[in-house]
């Protein structure tokens, strides 16, 4: 998609995803100091950035590699649960919120990553609509093994039981408690922490696609034969792919987890992988910025369309169509830009030396 | 096409900022009422719940207004039985500026959202999240239905008191709270006074359209009654299935059970004969019920459940709790938190759901179950 452009100007437009991205926090985490934003806008934005964090790290593996993946909420789960375990142990160890938090995240995003890569490693093989199928039951496979997967941590330490619950002494707790998922989390995301995860998780996603590494992977996507004929080692780069982008959505499990007092497996099941898609899709395949701005939109539309009561998940729908249609249109699309470029000769330069100062 | 993006961009941000100024005009309606406010499954697949608890806590808080003294207002908002919604709909009654919370109707989002009302000091009163997690280390959060522990273990010894049954099958829904917490409960309170449990079997949400190989595992191994822990859609169809097979066993159900009669769809003659054992029955003669029950007929067209007559007594709860503690409208929610923790542990509540209940600092209700059998469509007591 991108590939006829020059470098030059691929950085400058990551630039401004990044700078833009970086002011849309400043004026929110301004708003939110100053007691402006209601607290639905607050208690929302975690999971924002957790689900922004989930739909480009999906947009690595669907826009960037080219192949569907239906499970990736399968990836969010395991570093949801794995996260909340990691870092409820590390709460014993220490006092520190953000400590925890970085910690369980890392773990979260180490988990999910294997997680990944075992998975990869036979299902890489596949392609296309095969490929789907398999990460679709693999989403489901996550939930079912949480479902009955039991941790309990008491003065003895771990115990850990499959189906059945383990024995655990009276002043014990169960962390993750089969299909009561995990309870008792204590509430350590920020708004600021998240927002940190996510921008790094873009830096590193827009730097490996400029790679040498995100070349060969783009390659593989646009034509696999050729690229194959290069010598570009295919199941290496579609495992390093889905590695990272499960790495990624471990984390934003991770975060997501700590915003709740409680997950549950159930919450991470087929319809929040589609979610996901939807964001991307919606975003534009291979677009970050289209992503970003999907996923939070979408995040925040079921809220702010309250006022329809019954009808809401209706005129969600509608506007899905309507979105989907609009940006598909030629006619509109350049009303749109014709529009835009009315605006940008009335405020001129101004606007543009301001974001090239933001993003310096 | 960046130059879309660019507007698209600018359209979030405006949108972003649009929603945070939108809540601000709307935070006091200054009506000199407290107001509640709780949320519940009003859409999705638990809505008969929601909308029950919302119904029930609607009249009781037209009745309490209709005296004059204390009014009240209330606010329910849609959390389609999701923590990550109910933490959202908690938020918007927040900005609404919320004084005492019904905390939330189902289980998991009560959890999410009684750990933001302790937080935020707010006072929660659940009609019906039944799950001792609920509770658990918060002094702010009262139930008004029974616990999980309670539920499993009073239907244990119910069934072994009266004898319902020799060889008991149980089927549980393995990837809900509600479901397996009962599940768990029972089968300790089972294994402790002697009871013979044939078979166990289990679901989850994407298997819950067959039930023949549980029905089978229970018909096999000779159960003479089937325990069915989990809410009213499923057993629907296990009633359903099991007559399809000929297998007609005892069922024996719980409070989620409740609401079986007014599903859409539902031929009710196949509940001919279940139990359920649950704190209230329509069919009560006592003067409160046939009120409650007519008024609510009348007003909604059907006949209320458990839910309904929970989230009444709730607002009757808050409402006796609130003369005796002298609160005023114009209080905070942090000080009304207080006073409601003070009377709700000393004072002793009568209503819909049961006589002389009390509530002890861990915040779990203690009252009588009843048990009921489905006869002719309706409701009618086991004793």
């Amino acid at each position: 998609m991108k590939g006829r452009k020059t470098l030059n100007k691929t950085s400058k437009n990551n630039f401004i995803t990044m700078g833009g991205l970086l002011l849309v926090y400043v004026i929110v985490l301004i708003l939110k100091e100053g007691g402006i934003t209601t607290n639905l806008i607050n208690g929302q934005l975690v999971p924002i950035c957790a689900y922004m964090l989930m739909a480009i790290s999906l947009n690595l593996t669907v826009g960037i590699l080219g192949e569907l993946s239906l499970g990736h909420a399968g990836f969010m789960s395991v570093g949801a649960f794995g996260g909340v375990l990691i870092g409820t142990l590390m709460q014993e160890v220490s006092d520190s919120k953000t400590l925890c938090l970085l910690v369980a995240v890392i773990g979260g995003g180490l988990l999910a990553a294997l997680a990944g890569f075992l998975i990869g490693i036979p299902v890489l093989r596949l392609r296309g609509d095969y490929l789907a199928i398999v990460t679709l039951a693999f989403g489901q496979i996550i939930k079912s093994i949480v479902n009955i997967l039991y941790v309990g941590l008491d003065a003895d330490g771990l115990h850990v039981g499959f189906i059945e619950k383990p024995e655990i002494l009276e002043d014990g707790k169960m962390i993750i408690n089969g299909a009561m998922g995990a309870t008792g989390i204590r509430k350590i995301s920020t708004f600021t922490f998240a927002f940190v995860v996510l921008m790094l998780c873009l830096i590193v996603i827009y730097n490996l696609i400029q790679s040498r590494t995100g070349r060969a992977i783009m390659a593989l996507r646009d034509n696999r034969i050729a690229a194959e004929s290069v010598g570009i080692n295919v199941t290496k780069y579609k495992l390093l792919v889905f590695a990272i982008s499960a790495a990624m959505a471990g984390m934003a499990g991770t975060v997501f987890a700590f915003n709740y007092s409680t997950v549950t497996p159930t919450k991470f099941d087929f319809n929040t992988s589609i979610l996901i898609l939807v964001f991307v899709v919606l975003g534009g395949l291979g677009s970050m910025r289209g992503s970003l701005i999907a996923a939070a939109l979408l995040t925040l539309l079921p809220e702010l369309l309250r006022e329809f009561s019954d009808y809401r998940m209706l005129v969600y729908a509608v506007v899905l169509i309507l979105v989907m249609l609009g940006t598909n249109n030629a006619k509109i699309r350049n009303l749109v830009a014709a529009f835009i470029s009315d605006i940008k000769s009335m405020f001129g330069g101004k606007k543009t030396k301001k974001e090239e100062k933001t993003n310096g | 096409m960046k130059k879309m993006k660019k507007l698209v961009c600018f359209g979030l941000v405006s949108a972003m900022m649009l929603s945070a100024f939108a809540g601000c005009g709307k935070k006091d309606s200054g009506s000199g009422a407290i107001r509640i406010g709780g949320t519940g499954p009003l859409t999705g697949g638990a809505a008969v719940y929601g909308n029950a608890a919302k119904r029930g806590a609607e009249i009781a808080v037209e009745e309490i207004n209709a005296l004059g003294g204390m009014q009240f207002e209330l606010r329910y908002e849609d959390d389609t039985h999701d923590a990550e919604k109910a933490v959202n709909a908690y938020n918007i009654l927040k900005d609404w500026n919320v004084q005492i919370s019904l905390g939330s109707v189902t289980t998991n989002p009560c959890i999410a959202t009684a750990a933001e009302t302790y937080a935020d000091r707010i006072f929660a009163l659940t009609p019906s999240a039944s799950s001792t997690d609920v509770t658990k280390g918060k002094d702010n959060m009262f139930q008004m239905c029974f616990s999980d522990p309670n539920q499993g273990s009073a239907s244990a010894q119910y069934i072994s008191q009266k004898q319902l049954g020799t060889k008991i099958a149980i089927i549980y829904k393995n990837d809900d709270a509600y479901s397996t917490g009962i599940y768990e409960t029972f089968i300790d309170k089972a294994d402790e006074l002697g009871i013979d449990v044939v078979s166990t079997t289990t679901f989850n949400t994407d298997s819950q359209n067959d039930f023949s190989v549980q029905l089978n595992s229970a018909k096999n191994a000779g159960a003479d009654l089937v325990f069915l822990p989990m809410y009213y859609e499923a057993a629907a169809l296990i009633l359903d299935q099991a007559k399809k097979m000929n297998y007609a066993p005892k069922f024996f159900g719980v409070d989620g059970m409740d609401g079986i009669l007014t599903l859409e769809g539902f031929d009710t003659s196949l509940a001919e004969g279940v139990m359920l054992l649950t704190p209230f029955s329509a069919d009560a003669s006592d003067e409160k019920t046939k009120s409650f029950v007519a008024k609510y007929q009348e007003k909604f067209n059907e006949t209320p459940n458990q839910f309904a007559a929970d989230a009444y007594d709730c607002v009757y709860a808050i409402y006796e709790a609130c003369q005796k503690g002298e609160v005023t409208a114009d209080m905070t929610a942090e000080e009304i938190c207080d006073i409601m923790i003070a009377q709700f542990t000393t004072m002793k509540f009568d209503g819909l759901t049961g006589t002389g209940m009390t509530w002890g600092t861990n915040g779990e209700v203690t009252k009588d179950p009843k048990g009921m059998v489905i006869q002719n469509g309706v409701y009618v007591g086991l004793d």
